[in-house]
């Protein structure tokens, strides 16, 4: 019987859920119980309906296994979609704070929300899709494990469901972009060793002798990650039918091992995986090989040996002792390398074709993802400096800073990667519309830049007035006025990110449009070579 | 052990041997005879769909 | 074979790939926090640290249950104008039973290392229920329903118990004690000198104004009330402490 197993299981587990809703001992825990039955129940029902008694068609073991990257392509932009709609919301909470509805939508529980829906469900279904489809071409091999890949897909998403609704409701083990609690990183880190046996599996049995180097960056990733997250959600819970438990480190060490995941998040979720993405689609779309796949490898290793230092750089001037804030910054500064390394070696792939930038507005994102990539590697390491952090940090300037990272680096470049794949997974002579693609393009980045100069001005104007003293050795702002100060900025950086958000919904309906297999009528783009047309 | 000595280890012995291996890495990455097993690599995304 | 062709080796091999990354990716790791859990003077030794009164700990809780922690910090830096701002600037040892820590990463709101005893309880109260009608500049939502939520006390020597598993040295008397220290510390009525023998400096008294139940607004004033005030830096050696 097709999906026999997978019913039988699912229906135990909604039981499962359904017993701890019952017999949980705080609220929360109990309404998150509810959530996780339903969403149970949801997906036995799903499958009840499509099970079927007939002996499951054969599949070609040598065709590639699209299915969940098509999934994964259109939850990549649904929860784009969501997160950036948060993102906004929470931006105007900041502008017009009355617009906080207490106690599940206010602010503290809404930004776990934003950053968790961006980066893990946003970026990592994006990850998640790209190296699925890149592993398979470039290994020239069907996804290893059989249906693991669907398992995969569905039990991330859960994870995504599980963590989101669980913020909501005030479930948090407090410690940023690792907010989940205990119950929900267990499962976590059942899908993502899934995730581990699905890609290494698949690039064992590949049929090219060589590994390609973008599987090198999604496989450092996907292990990197799953160290980084078994060790910084250690936890003891009080108990075993509640929401609540407690870090295993405290104080100083427990700073120093939630930064060390948290800036490798960044580190190996928001770059390593992106570079990887960045390796196969910048060649593909530019139809060149990459500019030098020797200097490729030495991206590699030097970025992921330096990377794993620089966490103490976000607790300078702190508690932490001074030597580990002063390695933290010497690798940091270093980092610098590495990262332009990739970011020449990614920008030279279209030595000799930039004229498609004029042309192919999927190129221009691209392009313009690796600049932004060069220009928050050259800041992070700037503002790593201590006497430029002991200005910079608690500012609106490292918002900045991560968002001028996560929306033109990780944001742009998977835009760039979801415009190549969709086409082809679905069989499409093109995309909907390119003319879109260009206006997705100018949107995106107006709001970036938008943003970034914003929280720039902002952040910079905060931290010189909180340091402020005038002649006769006073404090010249309290903190309140520093913070009417602010008022501004913060409207006109949610109205960058509004017009950011507006150019995903736009990549939205054009994605949506392409796979329903509709083509708009518009003019080609200038300069380019008008498609062919098939014979008559 | 304690951790001065190690420390006047790592900032050491423990740094050239790191340079040591890094120099190696690119010396690797860059050797004679490199170049046409890199290009090859190089094409392997442009091979097939 | 020659050095040259180990790399290859390397390229063409998944298990060692992902073994080499691995390895390349935990010695930062290893050399910057496992010193920390060894080394004495990672935490100075200060007098007068005690693990959370079950009522802190719960209004502890609360604060991150909130997400205070994404706009308040609570790490002062050893700048002069932090320091005639907030206080002295943290020291380690402070928060050396914080399990997690709540240093947070951003100032949208001031640092609160030592907002304790600087403001009433009925301050307190007021700003969490109405910010804006005590700080017109204010953009911190308001947490009225947290008068309205008694706090669920099933059974609370579990989180002391779960406290005690990674490290926190509550005593055997403090966890038999642990439902009705967290009731007695929020009522000015209650016999507390078992709660301030095990808890010294503990707050006690009512804090939300309203003496019928203990909720989890009373747990998070008593929370802010003690932050920052166990540590008499009169006593403190700074010379000593630094690292």
């Amino acid at each position: 019987m097709k999906f026999g197993t997978e019913i039988v299981a699912l229906g135990l587990f909604a039981f499962a859920a359904l017993v701890a809703a019952g017999f949980g001992v705080d609220e929360p825990f109990r309404q998150h119980m509810w959530v996780l039955f339903i969403v149970l129940v949801g997906f036995t029902v799903v499958l009840l309906r499509n099970t079927s008694f007939a002996r499951a068609a054969a599949v070609d073991p040598s065709a590639y296994m699209d299915g969940p990257i098509r999934y994964g392509a259109i939850a990549t932009m649904f929860w784009g979609v969501v997160g950036m709609l948060v993102g906004v919301v929470i931006a105007l909470q900041l502008a017009y704070p009355d617009l906080n509805i207490q106690p599940w939508l206010n602010f503290g529980r809404l930004r776990p929300l934003h950053t968790s829906a961006v980066v893990f469900a946003f970026g990592g279904n994006a990850l998640l899709c790209t190296s699925l489809y890149v592993v398979q071409r470039t290994s020239r091999a069907r996804l290893f494990g059989g249906g693991l890949a669907w398992f995969v897909f569905w039990g991330y998403q859960l994870f995504i469901v599980m963590a989101a609704t669980g913020y909501l409701l005030g479930i948090t083990e407090s410690r940023e972009y690792a907010e989940p609690e205990w119950y929900v990183d267990i499962w976590l880190t059942i899908v993502w060793v899934a995730y581990l046996i699905l890609f290494l599996g698949t690039i064992l049995k590949r049929k090219e002798p060589h590994i390609y180097v973008a599987n090198w960056f999604y496989l450092s990733f996907i292990v990197t990650i799953a160290m980084l997250h078994v060790v910084n959600n250690l936890s003891m819970p009080a108990s075993f039918l509640g929401s609540k438990s407690y870090s295993a480190f405290s104080g100083v060490q427990d700073a120093l091992t939630q930064w060390w995941y948290g800036h490798n998040a960044v580190g190996f979720f928001l770059t390593a995986g992106f570079l990887g993405m960045m390796y196969y689609f910048v060649p593909k779309q530019a139809n060149r090989p990459v500019y030098s796949y020797r200097l490729s490898i030495i991206h590699f290793w030097a970025l992921i040996f330096l990377y794993i230092w620089a966490g103490p750089h976000h607790l300078h001037y702190t508690a932490l002792p001074d030597w580990a804030q002063t390695l933290g910054m010497v690798f940091s500064i270093m980092l610098w390398m590495p990262s332009w390394g990739g970011m020449i070696n990614g920008l030279m792939t279209l030595s000799g074709a930039w004229d498609k930038l004029r042309t192919d507005p999927i190129i221009r994102m691209m392009v313009m993802a690796i600049a932004f990539y060069g220009m928050s590697t050259f800041e992070g390491p700037m503002m790593s400096i201590k006497a430029v952090n002991s200005l910079s940090h608690y500012t609106d300037w490292t918002i900045g800073h991560v968002h001028s990272g996560a929306l033109g680096w990780v944001g742009m470049i998977s835009f760039g990667a979801i415009y190549y794949m969709v086409p082809k997974l679905w069989n499409r002579d093109r995309l909907y519309s390119l003319r879109l693609v260009t206006w997705h393009f100018w949107l995106a980045t107006l709001g970036i830049v938008v943003y970034a100069a914003v929280m720039w001005v902002s952040g910079i104007m905060q931290g010189l007035m909180w340091r402020e003293y005038d002649e006769q050795g006073f404090l010249v702002y309290s903190f309140a006025e520093t913070v009417a100060a602010m008022h501004p900025y913060y409207v006109m950086r949610a109205i960058g990110g509004a017009m950011y958000l507006s150019g995903a919904l736009i990549m939205a309906w054009n994605v949506t449009m392409t796979i329903l297999g509709h083509q708009r009528e518009e003019e080609p783009m200038p300069g380019s070579v008008p498609a062919l047309q098939p014979a008559e | 052990m304690d951790y001065n000595l190690m420390r006047e280890f790592a900032d050491s012995w423990g740094l050239v041997a790191m340079a040591l291996f890094f120099v190696g890495a690119v010396a690797f990455a860059f050797r004679p005879g490199s170049r046409g097993q890199a290009d090859e690599a190089a094409r392997i995304p442009l091979k097939d769909d | 074979m020659g050095l040259m062709d180990r790399h290859a080796i390397i390229e063409k091999n998944a298990t060692l790939l992902l073994v080499g990354s691995l390895l390349v990716v935990t010695v930062g790791g290893i050399v910057e926090i496992a010193p920390l859990f060894y080394l004495d003077n990672t935490i100075e030794k200060v007098e007068g640290m005690r693990p959370y009164s079950p009522l802190e700990l719960a209004g502890r809780n609360v604060y991150v249950r909130e997400g205070c922690y994404l706009c308040h910090s609570q790490m002062i830096r050893p700048f002069r104008d932090e320091v005639e701002r907030y206080g002295h600037y943290s020291l380690a040892a402070e928060s050396m039973y914080d399990h997690p820590f709540q240093w947070g990463s951003k100032r949208t709101g001031p640092d609160l290392a030592r907002v304790g005893d600087r403001y009433s309880n009925g301050w307190h109260v007021q700003h969490l229920t109405d910010p804006r009608s005590v700080v017109p500049e204010s953009i911190m939502p308001s947490y009225a329903f947290l008068k309205d939520q008694p706090i669920e006390v099933k059974d609370f020597s579990t989180h002391l118990v779960a406290n005690g598993r990674v490290g926190v040295p509550y005593t055997d008397d403090m966890i038999a004690h642990a439902n009705a220290d967290l009731m007695a510390q929020a009522d000015p009525n209650a016999d507390t000198s078992g709660l301030e023998t095990r808890y010294p400096k503990a707050k006690i008294g009512d804090f939300d104004g309203n003496p019928q139940q203990v909720t989890e607004m009373d747990a998070l004033v008593a929370y802010l009330q003690m932050l920052g005030t166990l540590v008499d830096f009169k006593n403190y050696d700074e010379a000593a402490g630094y690292r």
